[in-house]
């Protein structure tokens, strides 16, 4: 832990100022607006209840469902910061702006009588008595909305705007637990900064409160400024460090930009063409880490040009057929409808599947000789299976699949976390599982994939999914793509997906050593 | 600072004044009267007989449903509504003063608002202090939950009166307070009264307070005025709900020991 803090301090604090960054620009818009807007409710009876009520359901979309929504929009969505911001800025408003209205309506009703019977003016009577007196309840208001703001920056990261997440997702997705805390301990403890702080400054502004500050006041009042100053140096620093590592090269003025699922395999596949661009001379923007179908949708929007996808995923969950189980068949209806739906080039596939693989322990398939599913079969009443819950239950996994093959186990199979079935199979545990078709661990634990010679499950080749506009732009591009038709097996794509998952390696340098080796890069 | 008095111009006139809410029950019922620069009228009944009402149609905190009400023979709802308000003070039960500023600060809200030059503020403020009882040195840099009720609707007092309105409307501003302070907080204003000349419209509902102060008492009843009479004359009337008013008087008397 500590050795990963010494070789990582900069980073962190740099994301760190990352994510201050986004709350702060998106708390500052969300005052711009939810202020006025709670203000003017006060005055506008009628439209209390619906500017409160808009503002309430804002808050229960989840953020993701938000990002979604947002990516395809003009101006205000696509990919990044911005995105992240005006979403930001939505879960911020409904504190500020209720707060502002319990604050105002909360003056002492004679108090407000007095200051318009001695003659203020309505802006005199808002600005001179409301304001003032409604200020501590306000800031509690803006303080509720500052930690939550902190939360949900975490998610920001899975539209490329950066801040902790980027810790978080990456510790979840490869079980690295000091990425994680990385992520999480920073995030929290801001949280907890912003909670203090801001309850302080409270207390400066609470009409009733003593003006004479006991020492201990003094402390906190001293403790609050010195977080203030500390959140400015962080940001200056942020500033600084982002214009620094990208001289001018902000999202839009690199030709090309490359974007990935949040898994290691799809960020590998896009690092790949990104290095071979690179090499070309072609400046790449890296959009990788991008969660649920949002990749797509970017795609379409134009944030992005290119990412790695599979036919199957592509043929059942974005363009909604029933699956089939013909490789050619499902790759030309993809290519087809992509073209004529989407204005996207469906690439050549790149070599290898990630299907469902029905793994077995080698020395089982050595001693039986055992090639394919059917063989297997037979052996099966006296095996046990272990299956992720994914396969389990959904209609083209585990019921389908022990029909199609007339398979019987001893028991039920169990169900299990995926990751934990590679290991319970190595360990003797079980005896079938049904993993993916290119983990590393496959190679790793001596596991045999039985072939599929039923042809029951969907193909799902891997592709590219590339604008058309941008191979029409880019003619370095289409070569890229070019090269990389049937250029890596099924085995090769598990050793690249080991470097990194399982050796724990760079997946810049794995890619690197892959392309020399291939010598597709010199 | 007092003005030249003239009894026979009428400061605030009522004229045919009905007020009700939203089409409702009418809270002011065809309400006539004059009140003449330099009295004290003493609007004196029970909660909800109109006399609050009655006070804040004069300053157009309310607006009269029919009938106009007439200061310095202009109708209110000609009045620059700004420049009414700060040309009539205002007082109200619990002072209603700024938690958020000194006791400077508050007495000089008006002359702020009517942009006078600070040194004269500072005078201003310091002489208002004075005038009802307060130390500058001591009580000016206070903030109101600081003081007593009695000292903070002194403060309220001074405040009215700071930028010198020809009148002052107050609405039971000794209501809240105990007993003794009531009691000289009201000899003192009957005094001060008295030394600045100023139209008072005071609203309460302790016949004591009205018999004390008022020059005049005008008694209302259900949005109407019932009686007006003189302190002297009204002590004599034979008007039910007035000698209802002074019944309680009596029993206060037997009971005191």
């Amino acid at each position: 832990m500590l050795e990963f803090l010494k070789s990582n301090w900069s980073d962190i604090l740099a994301h760190i100022a990352q994510h201050v960054w986004l709350v702060a620009i998106s708390i500052a818009i969300a005052i711009l607006i939810a202020l006025p807007v709670g203000i003017l409710i006060t005055r506008k009876k009628r439209l209390r209840g619906p500017v409160l009520g808009i503002a309430n359901v804002m808050q229960t979309i989840p953020s993701l469902a938000l990002f979604g929504f947002l990516i395809p929009l003009p101006f205000i969505g696509g990919i990044g910061p911005r995105t992240a911001i005006v979403a930001l800025v939505f879960y911020a408003l409904l504190p500020i702006i209720r707060n502002t209205v319990t604050g105002i309506l909360g003056v002492d009703a004679n108090v407000r009588e007095a200051a318009v019977a001695m003659g203020m003016t309505d802006r005199q009577v808002l600005f001179k008595v409301e304001l003032p007196l409604a200020m501590s309840v306000i800031l509690t208001g803006v303080r509720v909305a500052v930690v939550i703001t902190i939360g949900v920056a975490i998610i920001a990261a899975t539209v490329g705007a950066g801040g902790l997440g980027e810790y978080i997702f990456a510790g979840l997705r490869n079980n690295k637990s000091e990425l994680l805390l990385a992520g999480a301990v920073p995030s929290a403890v801001m949280a907890l900064i912003a909670d203090f702080g801001f309850s302080v400054i409270e207390k400066r502004f609470e009409p009733d409160a003593k003006r004479i500050a006991t020492s201990r006041q003094r402390f906190l009042r001293g403790l609050a400024w010195a977080t203030l100053a500390l959140t400015i140096v962080l940001m200056g620093y942020a500033t600084w460090r982002g214009m620094r590592s990208s001289p001018g090269s902000s999202i839009n003025s690199a030709p090309v930009t490359i974007a990935s699922k949040d898994f290691t395999e799809s960020e590998l596949l896009a690092e790949i063409v990104a290095q071979m661009l690179e090499s070309k001379g072609v400046a790449v923007n890296r959009r990788f880490d991008l969660g649920g179908n949002l990749v797509h949708t970017a795609l379409l929007a134009g944030e992005i040009d290119l990412y790695p996808e599979y036919t199957g995923t592509a043929f059942t969950a974005i363009l909604h057929h029933v699956p089939i189980s013909e490789p050619k068949a499902v790759y030309d209806q993809v290519k087809r409808d992509y073209a004529e739906q989407f204005k996207v080039e469906v690439g050549a596939p790149l070599g290898f599947d990630n299907t469902f693989a029905i793994l077995v322990r080698g020395e089982d398939a050595r001693r039986l000789n055992l090639k394919t599913i059917s063989q297997a079969a037979p052996h099966t009443k006296q095996w046990r299976a272990g299956f992720g819950e994914d396969f389990k239950n959904r209609a083209d996994g585990y019921p389908g699949f022990a029909r199609a093959y007339g398979l019987q186990f001893i028991q039920e199979p169990q169900q299990m976390a995926l990751d934990l079935s590679y290991t319970a199979l190595a360990s003797r545990k079980v005896d079938l599982i049904a993993g993916n078709s290119t983990d590393g661990r496959i190679a790793a634990l001596d596991l045999v994939q039985l072939e599929d010679d039923r042809h029951y499950f969907p193909p799902y080749e891997a592709v590219f999914m590339a604008r058309q506009d941008s191979l029409a732009r880019v003619p370095a591009l289409r070569e890229v793509l070019q090269k990389l038709a049937g250029a890596i097996s099924t085995d090769e794509m598990r050793k690249l997906n080991y470097e990194v998952d399982g050796a724990k390696r760079d997946k810049k340098v794995v890619v690197r050593e892959w392309l020399v080796g291939k010598g597709f890069v010199q | 600072m007092s003005q030249k008095l003239n009894p026979q111009i009428p400061l605030v006139e009522f004229r045919d004044v009905s007020f009700a809410i939203n089409g409702g029950a009418s809270i002011i019922d065809q309400l006539n009267l004059i009140v003449s620069q330099g009295e004290t009228l003493v609007l004196l009944g029970e909660s909800g007989c109109g006399k609050t009402t009655t006070l804040r149609l004069i300053n157009r905190l309310l607006s009269p449903t029919s009938g106009a009400v007439l200061v310095e023979s202009r109708s209110t709802t000609e009045w620059d509504v700004i420049a009414l308000r700060r040309r009539t003070g205002y007082v109200i039960q619990e002072a209603g003063l700024f938690p958020h500023f000194t006791v400077a600060e508050n007495v000089a809200l008006v002359p702020m608002l009517e942009h006078w030059e600070k040194p004269r503020v500072d005078d201003r403020v310091r002489e208002m202090l004075a005038l009802v009882g307060l130390d500058a040195a001591r009580f000016a840099d206070r903030y109101p939950r600081e003081l007593s009720g009695g000292q903070r609707q002194r403060v309220g007092v001074a405040r009215a009166l700071a930028a010198d309105p020809p009148l002052l409307l107050m609405d039971e501003p000794f209501g809240a307070l105990d007993p003794l302070t009531r009691a000289s907080l009201q000899k003192e204003f009957a005094e001060l009264k008295s030394r600045l000349g100023k139209t008072v419209i005071f609203v309460t509902h302790d016949v004591r307070e009205a018999l004390l102060l008022g020059t005049r008492i005008a008694l209302m009843d259900k949005g109407k005025i019932v009686l007006l009479e003189r302190p002297e004359s009204f002590v004599k009337s034979s008007n039910k709900l007035a000698q209802a008013y002074l019944e309680t008087l009596k029993t206060d008397l037997v009971l005191a020991p």
